[in-house]
């Protein structure tokens, strides 16, 4: 485990001396960020449903193949029980694999060797064997492709103990946050987003550069609100906030909560005794989702300091439709979320 | 060791009738332990079965790798594991081959290989298939022999795991304990196909079946089988054809899916008693019998005895292990706002220690 996983999570600590940034997208960021860990540790390998010939349904492995061939970027048959349960086994044994589901929906078939096997092997084995397995994989609505694949079930997984759940919102946490949970060596779910691959950010290339697991970030101080949020939602609420300050002299602070299992209630407890409101946002159905967690912990946190109730947004709790009208009318769209801060803060017409 | 032991001489056969026996003691201590409420959870007994397991283990090299099914006594006591450890661990204890974690559903014991014991019906054949993939990927000269029961051939992890192993080329086998019934469904009623080491074909992988009651034909076809996975990574199916004598867990009478006469019928031909014919005409005399009964009878005594002198697990450890170390760090943060006795059961007692 590196020193800086292992370090105490403490926004206040330095980062490393900067090798020099980049700017890059989302997806590019990821690539990087396993090939800078390919290189580093042989144990380090890839493997998923056309993630080498194919260069990944998503392009994010694109090139990999060539640079390290077909055993570390082992394409497999459409079995995602079968293989991410390989993923657990070659774990067990001291392999880090990289297991590439193609959308967060399709995790679900693989569900009992996530939950019942990969998180639990530490607990049942009394610490004498680790499971450090990466799965990484998209989630996300906005694309039209209707209710099989969708849906957000980020709340599932980290409610799940044993298992790590972390979801970066920034090309820079894309690769700190991925390199992060290939190095930890427990299994770390990696929940990216469809939307958010091609968004593009400065990153900083030093390889020994990772993203803490357990440190929300404040990508954006304010005074009136905080707005607690995490993957593509952030990248939203960021644009949101802009335009309300400019517009109506709203001051919101957003905190992207980056890992969701350990969940970092400390950066916003800090956050909501400053602005005393708190609105939480997520993809995901909000009913026994992440912002139900965040709610129930900031009231208990936080209860002297609210001046207003916990207000939550998600997305509509129905399947998702193909109608482009439909699909926005469900999702938590940048005119929602500014909704929902007017209300937060008693401005709503 | 394997070809070693198909030339057996009638000690080294001894010495797995010895192992027969003393998991069939065992299995009768466990059941009466369960019903005197000294065992809890589920407790599911092979009774029956010991030719099977005891034939497949001795096939193994040392440096093997073993992962089964829950019906897993026999299974480790066969491997090794001190009866001590396995009964203290039924026994919900300190010093149990677990920790006190598993219980029945999932002894193991990392230093001789054996990882689990797993509860899910079909949930270590991918596992299994994933320890495999990691001795090609570290070029290292070593099979895993991963045991399931007829029930879970019908599971879409079989059908995955059995594709890999095959489309990698890698050296699993994997051993389907026939004993006819998933709980109390029979084969008949359950599979399409009821020669079970057929279905191997579909994965152009070697499928066998042996009269798992036949000791000595067990350790040959497992031998044969570890041996080519071993050494041309050959991946294949072992179906060992036996019975379970008692039902499907100790809350089972067993009689609701087989009559009396059934059941009787298959305990003429106890795996026991064969192989105890097969040593008798080799030479063993009454008195080796003996010696090897009262020796079992007095390993089952002992573990008893100190299952109930092994002090419970420390509950202020109840989360250690279920995180890595270093891990107790980034869940710090976690703290504030978190439910009633969270802090004091999981935060404060070695999260990631």
């Amino acid at each position: 485990m590196s020193a800086a996983t292992e370090a105490k999570a403490d926004p206040s600590v330095a980062a490393p001396a900067s090798a020099g940034t980049e700017l890059m997208t989302y997806r590019e960021a990821l690539r990087l960020a396993m090939r800078q860990e390919m290189q580093r540790d042989p144990s380090v390998f890839v493997m998923g449903e056309e993630v080498g010939v194919f260069d990944g349904s998503y392009k994010v492995t694109a090139g990999l193949l060539d640079e390290f061939g077909p055993d570390r970027v082992r394409d497999t048959p459409i079995s995602e029980e079968g293989f991410v349960g390989a993923g657990v086994g070659a774990a067990m044994l001291g392999e880090r694999p990289i297991v590439e589901i193609m959308t967060l929906n399709f995790l679900l078939v693989a569900m009992d060797q996530v939950v019942n096997h990969a998180a639990k092997i530490g607990a049942m084995f009394g610490g004498e064997v680790r499971c450090p397995l990466v799965i990484r994989t998209p989630n996300g609505a906005g694309n039209q492709l209707t209710a099989q694949h969708s849906q957000s079930f980020d709340a599932w997984f980290a409610g799940t103990p044993g298992l790590k759940v972390v979801s970066p919102a920034s090309p820079a946490d894309a690769k700190g946050l991925l390199k992060a949970a290939i190095r930890d060596d427990d299994p770390v779910l990696v929940i990216e987003n469809l939307p958010i691959y091609k968004e593009k950010g400065e990153v900083d290339v030093d390889p020994e550069l990772v993203t803490p697991i357990g440190l929300a970030a404040v990508p954006r101080e304010g005074s009136d609100l905080t707005l607690v949020t995490h993957s593509f939602a952030t990248v939203r609420a960021l644009k949101v906030a802009d335009q309300l300050e400019a517009e109506k002299g709203v001051s919101v602070e957003v905190v992207d909560l980056r890992s969701l299992r350990p969940l970092d209630v400390e950066t916003v407890a800090t956050s909501v005794a400053k602005t005393n409101r708190a609105l939480c946002i997520e993809e995901g159905w909000p009913t026994y989702g992440v912002t139900a967690e965040l709610a129930a912990r900031i009231q208990l946190a936080c209860f002297d300091d609210l001046d207003a109730p916990v207000e939550r947004l998600g997305m509509a709790e129905v399947p998702l439709p193909y109608a482009k009208e439909l699909e926005l009318a469900a999702m938590p769209t940048e005119e929602r979320i500014a909704g929902a801060i007017l209300r937060t803060l008693d401005l709503a017409p | 060791m394997s070809t070693t032991l198909t030339a057996a001489p009638p000690t080294g056969l001894l010495d797995l009738y010895g192992e027969m026996v003393l998991i069939r003691r065992f299995e009768e201590a466990a059941e009466r332990q369960y019903k005197a409420a000294r065992i809890g959870g589920y407790c599911h007994l092979s009774s029956g079965q010991e030719a099977a397991t005891v034939g497949t283990v001795a096939a193994m090299e040392p440096d093997d790798l073993l992962v089964t099914g829950y019906r897993c006594h026999g299974f480790a006591l066969a491997r090794g594991v001190s009866p001590e450890a396995v009964m203290a661990e039924l026994f919900g204890r300190r010093d149990g081959c677990a920790h006190g974690r598993g219980g029945s559903m999932h002894l193991l014991d990392v230093s001789r290989g054996y990882y689990g014991g797993w509860g899910i019906v079909g949930g270590q054949l991918p596992i299994a298939t994933g320890m495999a993939l990691s001795l090609v990927r570290r070029g290292a000269p070593q099979a895993v022999l991963c045991e399931l029961g007829d029930g879970a051939v019908n599971m879409g992890a079989w059908h995955e795991s059995l594709n890999l192993a095959a489309v990698w080329n890698l050296p699993v086998v994997f051993l389907v304990i026939n004993n006819q019934y998933g709980m109390g469904t029979s084969v008949e009623r359950a599979s399409a196909e009821p020669d079970l080491f057929k279905r191997a074909g579909a994965y152009r992988m070697t499928g066998e079946r042996v009269d798992g009651d036949d000791l000595e034909a067990v350790i040959e076809s497992a031998g044969r089988l570890l041996t080519a996975a071993r050494e041309e990574r050959k991946p294949a199916v072992l179906e060992a054809v036996t019975y379970r004598h008692r039902g499907h867990s100790v809350a089972d009478a067993g009689l609701a899916y087989r009559t009396k006469e059934e059941i009787e019928e298959r305990k003429l031909a106890d795996p026991i008693e064969r192989t105890k014919a097969l040593l008798r005409e080799r030479g063993v005399n009454d008195e080796q019998f003996a010696a090897a009964d009262a020796e079992a009878e007095a390993a089952v005594e002992r573990s008893i005895a100190f299952a109930e002198s092994d002090p419970a697990p420390d509950v202020d450890r109840l989360a250690a292990g279920m995180y890595a170390p270093g891990s107790g760090g980034q869940f710090e943060r976690m703290v504030p706002g978190s439910p009633l006795g969270e802090r004091e059961l999981v935060f404060s007692g070695g999260l990631g220690e």
